[in-house]
């Protein structure tokens, strides 16, 4: 080399030292006519050397200090299968020191002065992305993941967040003006996005002066560990993120803990389902980001180059590894064909290698048992004789699953109903926009969705019938802090990013902090609760006889339960007594109602919720003032009625009803300002979270002395957020909501959207919570029914609203206002790019 | 493949196929010209003799033009845009294949100049440049032989400079092209353009970049341009490669693009191109997707039959954007258009900064631009 070189230049130019050429790459000339790509790997220098600067062993960053004890498991490279470094898993007495720690150091953050707080978040965004590549290199080799993925996208929304918070910790007085920290918070985090998911997590939690206990993913805990180091660099004060490193034994141990205020989790389904369980009644706040069997819309108004491009970024974007990934590929069938031509053709295309290299597409799953879990499916595919498509090789060391579709499949296979997490994209067809909807929402999940269409029409009609928590139009995956993510029915509950998000970590400031008591009793007899007890005999006649000096009896009026606007009589045939407030006399008697009841209810219910919710909030909110109106002309006969129940007393009877009007009054103008906000994300394009019905809820009402006045606090910001409820008023005192459904009927309510069913309460708190067509449970009542409805609702993970504390509910604090709001609400963010015209060169990309 | 399906262009031996990326056969060819193998590992032998590009047959016959194809295109700017900007992620090249895929780029420049001022003097230094585009000691240092044979694609001139060109060029294989029809507005009659046209050809030119009226595509007068750009062909005549500049910056939206880039086809357009150079925004990755998209849906249409080439032009002046493109062309369109009868830059200044890149290849230092012969 040198001697051709000089022999043709060197008098012109001096000669110098060659770099070195690799003796296995083909002469440049062949390189011309082969055109492939080359290696071109990241260097891990930097990495290997942090990992060296801890001799390569980490272990539990508690209270600012690093204690490796514990038996050492090794964190391993999926891309190579190298060991990388090994860990001391916390045993339990670790886990016990961090929590005392994050209690200890929640006295003092917990009341630093939000600026403070907005510093430190601040402090740690900066150090993060100082040591952004650092952090790449370290998440590329222990997720297997490709190194652009993170640098370009994980790190830079990680650090968003942090930013993001950081201004949230400086305004959170003014904000968040009603509402106050929780205290210790378990955060446990899976190993798809380990330093994303440390970030969503973490940078709420401390912004609204929460102390934390973190868990990464047993696969995936360096990034963790390199956050820890960032942490000390940030001066952030010891023990306000404690960091253990166990297994699923002390991931259990973080939520049964009597000191945990919340639980935050993202993983799977399966998981969120038995947290859900072990915090019933406990008074632990819970959010939960579960799996996804996301669906992708492509009409043949789409772009459809563009939607492949969308499924690129939407199921081949971290090995499909995604709990949104749009796995479900629905097509409209007149561009079937052609559209899954294209997905083909584009998938040829994809390049799978090392995590490390910066020319592919995909690189490594997460481990061997994730591996055969995808092929598993694939094969069970293969099975039912489905087309699988794989056009692209994979290395042949470390664990990697080709990019695959899946055509000639069906709704009944498990590949369309199941989540898979790897890069499998399964597609069907549908003839129109409703069937569409209807395939898309025949999933137990509910996290996100894709819609392509250039109508926008279309576009926003898909987007606001998909019942899933993140909508993209025109793409896929687009995430920023200032936007919520969470999903719907089994996605979990709770969001991430966003205002919304900030509610995860809050309480209102009058209600109590610490966990309530779940007994052994409580736990044992769990099983026969709500089984009712024996129908009482028949006893005295109501009002004490007829009528006073007349021998006639009274003219009976027993109410019937009030399903789908009309009035039917208890399955059961039988009647519970009301006795008046000084248990002598029989005031009348309600139905009895059973679980048939509750399942016509439910039935009802779902019927009109659809409708009632696509009604204008204009509409709601006249429905709610004439309900007012109603009731105000027969003010009289409530508060005498309330009077005879309670014994409270004309003057505190009459206040009640006043209340009541005014509580109606309140959430008829809720109707239409409280539809949600636009996101001020880091998008081109408009980025808006609207604020939808929870669906059917059903509620419980407490048996204390304020019987109308709670009874009409819960139904009322339900049905006029867009909610058909089932409700079962106060056990002691069904009288007057029983009297109330005169007035609905004559209040244009329609039917099935207010369903009242009396009976004993836990009877019916155990049907709704288990019933799997109801989407939320409110249960006002005892820590037991807390419990069980918690426990039970877990079966299709209905957002659970309960509370154990007697309201006063003549007070607007708790009462009313933006708590029943939320509880009512599901938060939907929908993305929405824009344009039209072109960029200029100078665009950015 | 039929007398009208992709050039093979002359004297270009096959030598070898495979299946690319769109379904369509690859053709290998040896020396700059060629095509690309795309299975690793199968040597190529690389003779390195120019060949002569000269077009011999009119390669994309058009089709009739289909309106209902052109009204139904949708190109969305998100989804464009947001797969142009991920590209630089996806794909890069290091090293030697970096020299390699410069060495390619270079290949594929129309070395242009397109000015007010230019002479018979500064056409004739870039002609020059066009035949000896890379230092030999920088070659060399590659292991690249002087037999290898590297010249850019073509030299793109003014019809007034064609005869300099052709004479500057004689006996270097490398073809003229000519700008015509009015460039860069294409504000002149129809009658001035088809003469334009004439001339250049008679004048020696065998590329010639004609320019779209760009009133017609934008007042949705479609039948008009394809009208128009087919009587520019009947004017090249069958020996000379046309290219229809879309000017890009002017068409507003992506679906304007795609519609023109469309209806240029039909019209039997052997190369689309993005811009005149003079336009406000010229070649950007989102529009060159966007035309791409369109040849590929062309070729489908024609039963993979026509191929048609793509000129981005304007705005490439790095070397690191050049391999954008590349990569860009050999993912979306595969490694049969990875190659100057399939491609081809509009450009000026890339070439300096190509071979400037080069020599960091070659050398492992960064050089400055005026140790590099100029054009």
């Amino acid at each position: 080399m040198l001697s051709l070189r000089s022999v043709s230049s060197s008098l012109s130019f001096p000669l110098r030292l060659l770099p070195r050429r690799s003796l296995s790459t083909p002469p440049i000339t062949t390189l011309f006519s082969r055109m492939s790509y080359g290696p071109a790997p990241e260097d891990d220098t930097a990495a290997r050397q942090w990992l060296q600067s801890h001799e390569g062993t980490f272990g539990a960053f508690i209270d600012g200090q690093w204690i490796k004890e514990g038996p050492t498991v090794p964190n391993t490279s999926p891309s190579t299968g190298e060991t990388l470094s090994k860990t001391h898993q916390s045993p339990r007495s670790l886990l016990d020191l961090a929590i005392s720690s994050s209690s200890k150091a929640f006295e003092t953050w917990s009341t630093l002065s939000p600026h403070a707080r907005s510093r430190h978040l601040y402090s740690i965004a900066r150090n993060l992305q100082k040591h952004s590549r650092l952090l790449s290199v370290i998440e590329s080799l222990d997720n297997g993941k490709p190194i652009r993925e993170v640098r370009d996208s994980d790190v830079p929304l990680a650090v968003r967040h942090f930013y993001y918070h950081a201004g949230w910790a400086q305004i959170l007085n003014e904000e968040m003006r009603d509402y106050k920290p929780l205290g210790v918070i378990s955060q446990i985090i899976p190993w798809n996005f380990p330093l994303l998911m440390l970030a969503w997590k973490i940078a709420p939690a401390l912004a609204t002066g929460n102390c934390v206990i973190l868990k990464p993913a047993p696969s995936t805990r360096l990034s963790a560990f390199l956050f820890a180091d960032i942490l000390k660099e940030s001066g952030l004060p010891d023990g306000v993120v404690n960091i253990v490193s166990g297994d699923n034994d002390i991931a259990g141990k973080m939520v049964e803990d009597g000191r945990v205020d919340k639980v935050a989790f993202t993983g799977s389904t399966e998981v969120g389902k038995m947290l859900q369980r072990k915090v019933a009644g406990r008074n632990v706040k819970l959010s939960l980001e579960l799996g996804g069997k996301s669906p992708v819309i492509v009409y043949d108004s789409a772009d459809l180059d563009g939607a492949v491009e969308g499924l690129v970024n939407g199921i081949f974007y971290n090995q499909g590894q995604v709990c949104c990934a749009g796995s479900r590929l629905l097509v409209q069938e007149n561009i079937y064909d052609k559209f899954i031509e294209k997905v083909k053709r584009r998938m040829a295309t994809l390049r799978v290698g090392g995590s490390l290299e910066k020319n592919i597409d995909m690189a490594a799953v997460i481990d061997e048992a994730q591996r055969s879990r995808i092929e598993e499916f694939v094969e069970i595919g293969r099975g039912e004789g489905a087309d699988v498509y794989q056009p692209t090789e994979c290395p042949e060391e470390g664990c990697y699953y080709p990019p695959t579709l899946i055509t000639n499949v069906h709704s009944t296979s498990r590949l369309v109903q199941e989540e898979i997490f790897g890069p499998v994209l399964v597609a069907q067809s549908f003839r129109t926009p409703n069937e569409a909807i209807k395939l898309a929402n025949n999933s137990r999940y509910g996290l996100s969705a894709g819609v392509w269409t250039e109508q926008l029409g279309l576009a926003l009609e898909t987007a606001l019938s998909v019942k899933a928590g993140v909508l993209w139009v025109n793409g896929h995956n687009n995430f920023d802090a200032a936007a919520g993510f969470g999903g719907y029915k089994e996605s979990g509950f709770g969001r991430e990013g966003g205002k919304e998000g900030l509610y995860e970590y809050m309480k209102l400031k009058w209600k109590p902090r610490g966990q309530k008591a779940v007994t052994d009793e409580i736990v044992a007899r769990s099983d026969s609760w709500g089984k009712g007890s024996a129908a009482p005999l028949p006893s005295a006649p109501v009002g004490g006889g007829g009528e006073s000096g007349d021998l006639l009896p009274a003219v009976d009026r027993t109410p019937k339960m009030y399903i789908g606007g009309a009035q039917k009589r208890p399955d059961g045939n039988y009647v519970l007594p009301v006795m008046s407030s000084d248990g002598k006399t029989l005031l009348g008697q309600v139905g009895a109602g059973n679980r048939k009841d509750v399942r016509d209810a439910v039935q009802a219910a779902n019927k009109a919720a659809p409708g009632w919710g696509k009604r204008a909030a204009y509409n709601r909110s006249q429905i709610l003032f004439y309900i007012a109106e109603n009731l105000s002309v027969r003010r009289k006969e409530f508060a005498q009625r309330l009077d005879d129940m309670t014994g409270c007393g004309a003057e505190e009877a009459s206040k009640e009803v006043e209340e009541s009007i005014s509580r109606l009054f309140t959430y008829a103008s809720y109707a239409d300002k409280y539809g949600g906000s636009v996101q001020e994300t880091a998008f081109y394009g408009v980025t808006t979270s609207v604020n939808e019905p929870v669906g059917v809820i059903g509620m419980v009402c407490d048996s204390h002395d304020r019987p109308l006045l709670s009874f009409i606090s819960m139904i009322a910001p339900a049905i006029v957020r867009g909610n058909a409820v089932v409700v079962a008023p106060s056990e002691k005192f069904p009288l007057v909501a029983m009297d109330l459904y005169q007035v609905l009927d004559t209040s244009d309510l329609p039917g099935g959207v207010l369903n009242i069913v009396t009976g004993e309460s836990s009877v019916i708190a155990k049907t709704l919570a288990e019933h799997q067509h109801v989407d939320g449970v409110w249960y006002f009542g005892d820590v037991e029914g807390c419990y069980n409805v918690q426990k039970r609702a877990a079966n299709n993970m209905k957002r659970t609203f309960v509370c154990s504390e007697e309201r006063d509910w003549m007070s607007k604090e708790e009462g009313e206002g933006e708590e029943f709001l939320r509880e009512a609400s599901e938060v939907k963010n929908i993305w929405m790019p824009m344009g039209e015209s072109m960029s200029g060169a100078g665009a950015a990309y | 493949m039929s007398h009208h399906g992709r050039r093979l262009f002359s004297g270009a031996p096959i030598s070898g196929s495979g299946q690319g990326p769109v379904g369509q056969e690859i053709v290998e060819v040896e020396g700059p010209t060629g095509g690309g193998d795309l299975s690793p590992g199968k040597e190529v032998t690389v003779k390195g003799e120019i060949t002569d590009p000269t077009f011999g047959e009119k390669y994309n016959p058009g089709m009739p033009l289909d309106l209902k194809w052109i009204e139904s295109v949708r190109a969305n700017k998100s989804g464009l845009e947001m797969r142009a900007a991920q590209l630089g992620g996806r794909r890069t090249v290091k090293k030697d294949y970096q020299a390699a895929w410069l060495l390619r780029a270079i290949s594929c420049i129309d070395l242009t100049t397109l000015s007010g001022d230019d002479t018979e003097g500064n056409v004739r230094r870039l002609c020059a440049k066009a035949a000896n585009p890379v230092r030999q000691d920088i070659l060399s240092a590659l292991n690249v032989p002087s037999s290898f044979g590297l010249t850019t694609g073509a030299v793109c001139v003014y019809p007034a400079r064609v005869k300099d060109a052709v004479s500057a060029l004689s006996g270097t294989g490398i073809p003229v092209a000519s700008v015509a029809t009015g460039f860069p507005s294409g504000q002149i009659k129809l009658e001035h353009k088809l003469a334009e046209i004439e001339q250049c050809v008679e004048d020696g030119a065998r590329e010639i970049d004609i320019v779209l009226s760009r009133d017609k595509c934008l007042r949705g007068d479609w039948e008009g341009v394809y009208e128009e750009v087919k009587l520019f062909k009947q004017a090249c005549g069958p020996s000379v490669s046309m290219k229809t500049i879309l000017a890009t910056g002017e068409l507003g939206t992506y679906s304007t693009v795609t519609r023109a880039s469309l209806v240029c086809m039909m019209a039997g357009a052997d190369f689309i191109k993005t811009s005149t150079g003079k336009e406000s925004v010229n070649a950007t990755l989102p529009v060159s997707l966007a035309m791409m998209r369109a040849i590929r849906d062309y070729y489908d249409a024609s039963g993979k039959e026509y191929r048609v080439g793509y000129k981005p032009a304007g705005g490439i002046s790095t070397a690191k954007d050049s391999l954008l493109y590349l990569a860009l062309v050999k993912d979306e369109l595969g490694d049969t258009w990875l190659n100057k009868e399939m491609f081809r830059f509009g450009a000026s200044s890339l070439l300096g900064d190509c071979e400037r890149q080069l020599h960091h290849n070659a050398f492992g230092e960064y050089a400055a631009d005026y140790y590099m012969p100029s054009a």
